[in-house]
C-alpha cells in the first residue's frame, strides 16, 4: 500500500481509540526535532479534541538551566571567542543573551560542528577559544571527538563549557515524580541511535505506558502515534522501535566509547526537573585543561528564572503554554523570557508560531 | 588619451582612500573601472543629477535600498546582481517599467580592485539583462574595518502606466497564487557560503531581474493580477502572513505545490531552516483571479524565468471570530499557521 | 532534538576526515563514530559527524516511502540509484 493511502488510516485508527476515552489521552515526545516536525507539518490540527502530545525535556536549550545560560554569558564577557551553535544564540540569560553579548562587542561565533572551532583555534594561536557545549548523548560525541582533538594537536587556546546532559536518568526523574499523567511515550530517533533501545527495555513497565521510537518525517511521527495509541488501548506496556532502520537495539558503540573516555557522570541542573543525580556530562579529570570554567574561573551561578515564567512545568507536561500567563503577551519569540520562546523547537515558539490560532479558536470555542 | 600602459600603470591593485576623496584619483576610478562596466549616454556625462522623461499617464514609482551581502560574491550572484536585480524587482512589482537606477558604490579601503570590477561587471549585466541604464551614481571610500568589502545602495525610478492598480486590498476570497519557479536558492546559496565555506554546493541564487516576466503577465491579464511581491527576506512567509494581514483574508498555500529543488531542500534540513523562511531574489508572488490563473501560469511558462511557475495556493474567506492569518496545508492534510520569521535565520544542531 | 540528515559517503581518509554528498551538497564529515564506513555508504549526519552507518536497503525504503508523498522527486532518484 502507498504511503499516501496509509496516512489517512494510521489518522482513522487514532481517532478510533480516542473515541472510546472520555478522558483526554495524552503522549508526551521527549525530543525537540519531533516537536518541530509534530508542528510543521500541522499533525495537531489532524487529531481529536481528546488527545493532546505535551512536548516534554527534549530540547537541550530549554532543558540548560538558567546557570548554566549565565555561566556561558559571564565566558563570553571575557576576551575569547565564544564559539555555539545557533541554537543558543538568542536564549536569554540574566542579563542579555550571547546575540546580545555580541551587539555590544563580544566576540560571538556560530559554528556548524564541535571541530570548526577546533579549527579556528588551531588557525588563530594568539586568541583564546571556548565551545559552549550543549545537547544531549547525540551532540556529546562531537563534543568528545572535539576534546580528543584539541588534545591532539595540543592546543592551549581551545576549552569548552559543557552543560552536555543524559536523556535517561531525566526520563525516570520525569517519570517517577508521577506528576503528570501520560498515556505513552514517543522516543527520540536520533539520540538513541547513539544509545541503543536497550537502554529503555524497563522503562514501560516500570512506569506503566508503552514507548515508541520513532523516526521524525511527519508520517513517521503519525504512525508512531498510531501504534502508541494502539498499545495503549491494549494496555501492552512495552518498547517499540519503529525506526529500525537507523536505531539498533546496542546503539552505537563508538560514540559510546567517546563518551566513555572523555565524560564522566555528574549531577546536573535540569530547568523544570531541578537536579538529577547523573544526568549531567562532565570532563573527565584528565581534560581538566579543557575546562572552561576552571580555566577562566567562571564558578556555578545560581539561576533565576522569571518569576512567572512557567517552562519549567511546561517541559515536564504539567501545563501547556497557553496555561502560562505570560505566553503571547509579554513572552513572544521577539521578545522571549523563557526558553522554551528562544528556541525553535521550544513548545511555546512552536505553539506561538504554528498553533497560535487553533489556540484562540479552542478558546473562543469554550466562551 | 592615456595609452593603454599608462592606463595599466594607473590601476592600482587595491581601493585606497584617496579613490573617494573626489580628486583625480576617484576620476580615474570612474573612468577606468566603473564606466566602462555601467556606463551609457546618461551616465557618461557624470551630471549631478539624471534627467528622466516621464511618458505621457504615467506615475512615477521610487524605491531604494540598502546591499551589504556578506560574503560580496556566492553561487549564482554577488552584490553587483543583487542590487540591480533588487531594485527592478521592488519597481516591477508595484507595476513600474524601471527607467533609471542610481547606485552608491561604498568600498572598503584596502577592498581589491577585481573584486569591484567583478561586482561592476555583475551589475552591468543584470542591467543589460532588465533593459534599465545605471544613471547616476556615487562612489566613497571608508576606512578599513568601517566596511564590509563594497557595499551598494541602489535607488530606482520606474513608470507605471496609468489604470495599474496593484494593491492588497484588491485581493478577495477566491483568488489564485502563483509563484514563478522553485523558492529557497538564494538565501540558502549565501547561507552556506558565509557559515559553511567548506560545503560545495549545486545551489546557485536565483536573483534575477523580473521586470520582463511581470511586465508580460501585466499585459496580456491587466486587472486580473491584483498583487504582486517578491518574497524576500523573510521568504514565501513573511510575503503570505503580510498579505493575509493586508487585505484582511485567509491565504493559504499548499505544501505539496510550493516547489523546492532537492538540493535545496536538503541543505535547509542539514543548517535546521524552513524554505519557507528563506529569502529569493528572483521569485515573484502573484495574486490573479482564479478565472485567469492558466492563463497567467501560460504566460509565465512561456518565459525563462517562469518555466517552472506554478499555483501555490489561494485565498479564502476568514471564519467568523478569527483574524486573518496565513496558513500552510500540509503534505499529509494537515493545516497549521504560517507567521514571519523574527529575524536572522540561524543555523540549527540539536 | 537533533538534526541529523543521510548523506553518501563519497571519501575517507585515515584519519578518518571524509566528505559526504547530501544531494550535490557535499560536505566534510568526521567519520571516528563509524571507522568501517567505505565510500558509498549512507551515513546519518549530525553537527559535521556521521553518527551512524545505514544500510541500502533502510535508505531506500526511506526514500521509497518519501516518494510516494514528494511529487518532485525526479532529481532524487538518480541521486540514490
Amino acid at each position: 500500500m502507498r504511503l499516501a493511502e496509509k496516512i489517512p488510516l494510521w489518522l482513522d485508527l487514532i481517532a478510533a481509540v480516542a473515541e472510546r476515552r472520555d478522558d483526554t489521552v495524552r503522549l508526551m515526545e521527549v525530543c525537540g526535532t519531533h516537536t518541530m516536525s509534530i508542528f510543521r507539518s500541522g499533525i495537531p490540527s489532524l487529531l481529536p479534541d481528546n488527545l493532546k502530545l505535551l512536548s516534554g525535556p527534549g530540547c537541550p536549550v530549554c532543558v540548560t538551566s538558567q546557570g548554566d545560560i549565565d555561566r556561558i554569558l559571564a565566558v563570553a564577557q571575557l576576551p575569547v571567542v565564544t564559539c555555539s551553535y545557533g541554537d543558543m544564540l538568542r536564549v536569554p540569560g540574566q542579563d542579555g543573551s550571547l546575540e546580545s553579548a555580541r551587539a555590544k562587542g563580544s566576540d560571538v561565533c556560530v559554528v556548524y560542528s564541535a571541530l570548526d572551532s577546533v579549527r579556528m583555534a588551531q588557525a588563530q594561536p594568539t586568541r583564546e577559544f571556548v565551545f559552549a557545549a550543549v545537547g544531549f548523548e547525540t551532540t556529546a560525541p562531537a563534543t568528545a571527538a572535539a576534546v580528543l582533538e584539541a588534545r591532539r594537536l595540543k592546543l592551549r587556546n581551545w576549552s569548552v563549557m559543557c552543560s552536555h546532559k543524559r536523556v535517561v536518568p531525566a526520563l525516570h526523574a520525569l517519570f517517577a515524580a508521577d506528576t503528570t499523567r501520560i498515556d505513552g511515550i514517543l522516543l527520540p530517533g536520533h539520540v538513541s541511535v547513539i544509545l541503543g533501545s536497550n537502554v529503555y527495555r524497563a522503562l514501560p513497565s516500570l512506569y506503566d505506558f508503552p514507548m515508541v521510537i520513532a523516526g521524525f518525517e511527519d508520517w513517521q511521527i503519525v504512525e508512531a502515534v498510531a501504534r502508541l495509541m494502539e498499545l495503549a488501548a491494549g494496555r501492552q506496556m512495552v518498547l517499540e522501535n519503529m525506526y529500525p532502520e537507523v536505531v539498533t537495539p546496542e546503539g552505537s558503540i563508538h560514540a559510546q566509547q567517546l563518551l566513555r573516555v572523555v565524560f564522566q557522570l555528574g549531577d546536573a541542573e535540569w530547568r523544570g526537573l531541578g537536579n538529577i543525580p547523573d544526568s549531567g556530562l562532565i570532563l573527565a579529570p584528565a581534560f581538566d585543561d579543557f575546562d572552561a570554567g576552571r580555566r577562566y574561573g567562571v564558578r556555578p551561578i545560581e539561576g533565576r528564572e522569571h518569576p512567572a515564567c512557567r517552562c519549567g512545568e511546561i517541559i515536564t507536561g504539567l501545563v501547556q503554554p497557553s496555561d502560562c500567563k505570560l505566553f503571547g503577551t509579554a513572552c513572544t519569540p521577539v521578545h522571549p523570557l523563557g526558553p522554551c520562546m528562544v528556541s525553535s523547537e521550544g513548545t511555546c515558539q512552536a505553539w506561538f508560531k504554528y498553533h497560535r490560532h487553533e489556540v484562540a479558536k479552542r478558546e473562543a470555542a469554550k466562551l | 588619451m592615456k595609452t593603454l600602459a599608462h592606463a595599466a600603470l594607473a590601476l592600482p591593485t587595491h581601493i585606497s582612500l584617496a579613490h573617494g576623496g573626489g580628486g583625480q584619483l576617484t576620476d580615474d576610478l570612474i573612468r577606468d573601472t566603473i564606466l566602462p562596466r555601467i556606463g551609457n549616454d546618461t551616465l557618461n556625462e557624470l551630471m549631478d543629477s539624471a534627467i528622466l522623461d516621464v511618458p505621457a499617464g504615467h506615475r512615477i514609482a521610487f524605491s531604494v535600498d540598502g546591499y551589504v551581502v556578506h560574503p560580496t560574491c556566492f553561487p549564482g550572484g554577488d552584490v553587483g546582481r543583487l542590487a540591480i536585480c533588487g531594485t527592478v524587482n521592488d519597481l516591477a512589482v508595484v507595476g513600474g517599467r524601471p527607467a533609471g537606477i542610481a547606485l552608491g558604490v561604498i568600498a572598503e579601503e584596502g577592498c581589491r580592485r577585481d573584486l569591484l570590477e567583478r561586482v561592476l561587471d555583475s551589475a552591468g549585466e543584470a542591467a543589460r539583462e532588465a533593459g534599465v541604464f545605471v544613471v547616476t551614481g556615487d562612489t566613497k571610500v571608508v576606512g578599513r574595518g568601517a566596511g564590509d568589502g563594497i557595499y551598494l545602495t541602489s535607488a530606482g525610478v520606474g513608470f507605471v502606466p496609468h489604470g495599474r492598480n496593484l494593491r492588497a486590498a484588491r485581493v478577495q476570497p477566491g483568488d489564485a497564487i502563483l509563484i514563478n519557479g522553485p523558492i529557497a536558492d538564494h538565501g540558502l546559496s549565501v547561507m552556506l557560503a558565509r557559515e559553511m565555506p567548506e560545503l560545495e554546493s549545486a545551489i546557485e541564487s536565483d536573483a534575477a531581474p523580473l521586470n520582463h516576466l511581470i511586465e508580460d503577465l501585466l499585459s496580456e491579464l491587466r486587472d486580473d493580477v491584483v498583487f504582486l511581491r517578491d518574497p524576500t527576506r523573510s521568504g514565501l512567509a513573511g510575503v503570505g502572513a503580510d498579505l493575509a494581514v493586508a487585505c484582511g483574508h485567509r491565504v493559504v498555500f499548499e505544501e505539496e505545490r510550493i516547489p523546492v529543488r532537492p538540493s535545496t531542500r536538503h541543505a535547509a534540513n542539514l543548517l535546521g531552516l524552513d524554505p519557507l523562511e528563506v529569502a529569493n531574489e528572483g521569485k515573484v508572488v502573484a495574486v490573479v483571479r482564479a478565472t485567469a490563473s492558466d492563463h497567467a501560469l501560460a504566460v509565465w511558462r512561456e518565459h525563462p524565468r517562469g518555466r517552472e511557475a506554478c499555483l501555490i495556493g489561494h485565498v479564502e474567506s476568514v471564519p467568523a471570530q478569527m483574524p486573518p492569518r496565513c496558513e500552510l496545508f500540509t503534505r499529509i492534510g494537515g493545516r497549521r499557521l504560517l507567521a514571519k520569521p523574527y529575524g536572522e535565520q540561524l543555523p540549527r544542531i540539536c | 532534538m537533533c538534526l541529523a540528515v543521510p548523506a553518501r559517503l563519497i571519501e575517507v581518509d585515515a584519519q578518518l576526515q571524509g566528505f559526504v554528498d547530501a544531494h550535490s551538497n557535499k560536505l566534510p564529515v568526521n567519520c571516528v563514530m563509524v571507522p568501517d564506513a567505505v565510500p558509498g555508504d549512507w551515513l546519518l549526519i549530525h553537527a559535521g559527524f556521521a553518527i551512524h552507518r545505514l544500510s541500502e536497503q533502510a535508505v531506500r525504503k526511506t526514500w521509497d516511502l518519501l516518494e510516494d508523498l514528494e511529487r518532485r522527486v525526479e532529481e532524487d532518484s538518480h541521486a540514490i540509484g
